[in-house]
């Protein structure tokens, strides 16, 4: 991956895009100090409880892509499921017994003339319940600014270069839609079992930065 | 200029000038994970407390230059606390009192 050779040769206008990563071992910053001093008085007058607080965590920490991978690849080994998934994100996640928000999920489809990537141009908006939370670059501005602009080139900074010929088509999500990419199945996986599959699937994959290699054999 | 402030938002980034994507990434700190759990439950059905475009409002009016400085979840305990006060269900003046105590007690020094 080459991203960092061009780095000289961008301006750097950009002074704010490196968003202060949160403080862990050091002394707490002020965001801490609120945080600690609302979660305090939440509890204090009961409006939430210590209880619901860790059980939420917990579950947050029990998302993963995993999720999303076992979407995956039950779309490719069962083409009424895959069906069912194109047409209705969120109820065919729900027949896998993964529970998802009341958003609307739309999967899109990698195939031979189109490539789909997913971005947030507004905020972060990501099926957090399919890929656990979403990462940094998902995040920060240069993703949600030229994902928009120059697709080809954002991929190409992923190591992933799509052919001419292969549409991309970029979906902005939003606090209401979410969008997952459904990757197309590498050759080289014909007898593979489902559980098999899932193992292959990237998270980046899924949010279409990446495509997915033939497995080593 | 391709991002006009006349036209565009300062959180509406689509399309705008940026640098090459870094593609670092960091483990959620404990802390972060406390504001995300925050604001989940103070939205769940029971409670509705806060609602996810009250709390998009709130982080979008922070002003470009507090969104820029402030990591995404101090935006999002930024917004949560804002709204908290908004809606009367904490004092501004009671959270500033509490975040002094904190401090006095040396909670969060290393």
């Amino acid at each position: 991956m080459a991203t960092h050779e061009t780095h000289g040769q961008h301006d750097h206008n950009h002074a704010h895009d490196h968003a202060p990563l949160p403080d862990r071992d050091g002394a707490w910053s002020d965001a801490q100090y609120l945080e600690a001093a609302v979660r305090e008085l939440l509890l204090e007058k009961g409006i939430l409880t210590a209880d619901e607080i860790r059980r939420q965590i917990e579950a947050m920490d029990r998302r993963s892509p995993e999720q999303g991978a076992r979407v995956v690849a039950r779309a490719w080994v069962d083409p009424g499921y895959r069906q069912r998934l194109l047409q209705d994100g969120t109820a065919a996640v729900r027949e896998l017994g993964i529970e998802i928000e009341p958003v609307h999920l739309i999967v899109v489809e990698n195939t031979e003339r189109e490539h789909n990537l997913v971005v947030c141009t507004l905020c972060s908006c990501y099926p957090r319940n399919l890929l656990g939370l979403p990462p940094d670059w998902y995040k920060a501005r240069a993703y949600r600014s030229r994902a928009v602009s120059e697709p080809r080139t954002v991929l190409a900074e992923f190591g992933t270069a799509i052919p001419d010929h292969v549409a991309v088509r970029v979906h902005d999500s939003t606090a209401d839609m979410r969008y997952m990419v459904l990757p197309r199945r590498p050759s080289g996986t014909e007898g593979m079992g489902e559980a098999e599959l899932a193992a292959l699937i990237s998270r980046d994959s899924m949010i279409g930065v990446v495509t997915l290699a033939p497995p080593k054999p | 200029m391709m991002s006009d402030p006349h036209f565009h938002s300062h959180h509406d980034m689509g399309g705008g000038p940026a640098g090459p994507v870094e593609r670092g990434e960091h483990d959620y700190a404990f802390w972060e994970k406390r504001v995300d759990a925050l604001m989940v439950l103070l939205s769940s059905p029971q409670r509705q407390l806060i609602r996810v475009d009250e709390l998009r409002r709130a982080i979008e009016s922070l002003g470009p230059d507090v969104y820029d400085r402030l990591s995404y979840y101090e935006r999002w305990i930024a917004a949560i606390s804002r709204l908290m006060v908004e809606k009367g269900v904490l004092g501004g003046a009671e959270i500033d009192a509490r975040i002094a105590d904190l401090r006095r007690r040396g909670v969060g020094k290393t």
